[in-house]
C-alpha cells in the first residue's frame, strides 16, 4: 500500500475517457487542483459496479478554483469546487 | 343523470379515475420484475421490502436539523462533527450506513453548496429522500457552473466578501452543510433551534429561518 499524497499537494486529474461507471466527472478531467484532505481507502467503484474484483483505492478530496474549471466564464474566479477523486485519477 | 349507479361514475357524479393511469416506465417495469423474482426465489420477503420502504420514508430533514441545533449549542460536539461527521452523528443515534458523512460549516465569509453531478448522492439517513430538483440535470450542471445564479433563484444572495464553496459528491462521502446560527437566537432551546433549520439550509440552497 503506497503512502497517500498529503493534503496541500498540487495534482492534475488525468484527461482520459474510459467507458463505464466512472466516478470522476468530465468537467474535472485535465484540471489542476490541490488535495484538500486525505480520505480513507475504498473499494474501487469503477470495478465494484460490475461485480469485478475491486481492490481498495485511496480517496481524496481535491479542491479546484472556479477559474481553473471555467476560465473567463467563471462567475467568481476565487470560488472553489471540491470533489472526491480516486488515486488512480491523479497525476503530479 | 348524475346519481345513476354506473360503473364509471362515483356516487357524487364524478367519473372514477383509474388506478395507476399512466403507463409504467422501462425502469419501473424492471424494478417490479426484479423485486418479484427476488421474492419468488426467497431472497427477500415482501415484508422486508415494505419495512425498508417504511424506514426510508420515516427519515426526514428533522433528523439533520437536530444535529445542526446540537452543534450550535455544544462547541465540543461541533468540533467532533466537523472532524468526523459519521462518528459524531452516531453519538445521537443516527446511522449513516456505509457512507461517510462530511459536515461543512458556513461562516461569515464562507457559504457551502452541495451537489452530486454524477447522479443523486444525498445524505438520506439524515435528510430523507432528496427533493426532485436535486436530481435534475439542470441543478446538477448549473450548481457547478453558475452556483451563484442558482442560489439567487433560491432566494440566497451572498454578501460581498463571502466565498462560495461547491461540493460535488462524487464517491463515498455524503455532505451536509452546518448553517450559520441566525442572530437573535440566544437562549433558545435545542428543539426551537432545530425548527429553524430547513432542508435547503443543509443542502446550501437555503438559509435557516429567522426566529419569530
Amino acid at each position: 500500500m503506497s503512502v497517500p499524497r498529503p493534503a496541500g499537494t498540487l495534482v492534475r486529474i488525468r484527461a482520459i475517457f474510459p467507458p463505464g461507471h466512472v466516478r470522476t466527472p468530465f468537467y474535472l478531467r485535465g484540471k489542476t487542483g490541490i488535495i484538500e484532505r486525505v480520505l480513507s481507502r475504498f473499494r474501487n467503484p469503477e470495478q465494484l459496479a460490475y461485480g469485478l474484483d475491486a481492490p481498495e483505492q485511496q480517496l481524496y478530496r481535491v479542491r479546484f478554483r472556479m477559474a481553473e474549471l471555467w476560465g473567463d466564464a467563471a462567475e467568481h474566479p476565487d470560488d472553489t469546487l471540491d470533489a472526491e477523486i480516486y488515486d488512480h485519477w491523479l497525476e503530479d | 343523470m348524475p346519481h345513476d349507479h354506473h360503473d364509471h361514475v362515483s356516487p357524487s357524479g364524478h367519473p372514477y379515475r383509474a388506478d395507476n393511469d399512466t403507463p409504467l416506465s422501462y425502469w419501473q417495469v424492471m424494478e417490479i420484475a426484479v423485486r418479484e423474482l427476488l421474492i419468488e426465489k426467497g431472497e427477500v420477503t415482501s415484508r422486508q421490502v415494505s419495512d425498508q420502504i417504511s424506514r426510508m420514508d420515516e427519515r426526514s430533514p428533522a433528523d439533520g436539523a437536530k444535529v445542526v441545533a446540537r452543534a450550535w449549542l455544544d462547541a465540543e460536539f461541533k468540533a467532533r462533527l466537523l472532524a468526523n461527521g459519521s462518528a459524531a452523528v452516531s453519538e445521537m443515534g443516527f446511522d449513516v450506513g456505509p457512507m461517510h458523512l462530511v459536515v461543512i460549516e458556513n461562516t461569515d465569509t464562507i457559504h457551502n453548496l452541495v451537489v452530486c453531478t454524477l447522479c443523486s448522492c444525498y445524505p438520506r439517513n439524515l435528510l430523507g429522500l432528496p427533493p426532485d430538483w436535486y436530481k435534475t440535470r439542470e441543478y446538477r450542471s448549473r450548481a457547478v457552473k453558475e452556483p451563484r445564479a442558482v442560489l439567487r433563484e433560491f432566494g440566497v444572495e451572498l454578501a460581498d466578501g463571502v466565498a462560495l464553496r461547491v461540493h460535488d459528491s462524487t464517491a463515498d462521502m455524503r455532505y451536509i452543510v452546518l448553517p450559520r446560527r441566525p442572530d437573535g437566537t440566544d437562549g433558545m432551546s435545542e428543539q426551537d433551534l432545530a425548527n429553524l433549520v430547513s432542508r435547503d439550509a443543509m443542502i446550501g440552497t437555503g438559509l435557516p429561518r429567522d426566529p419569530a
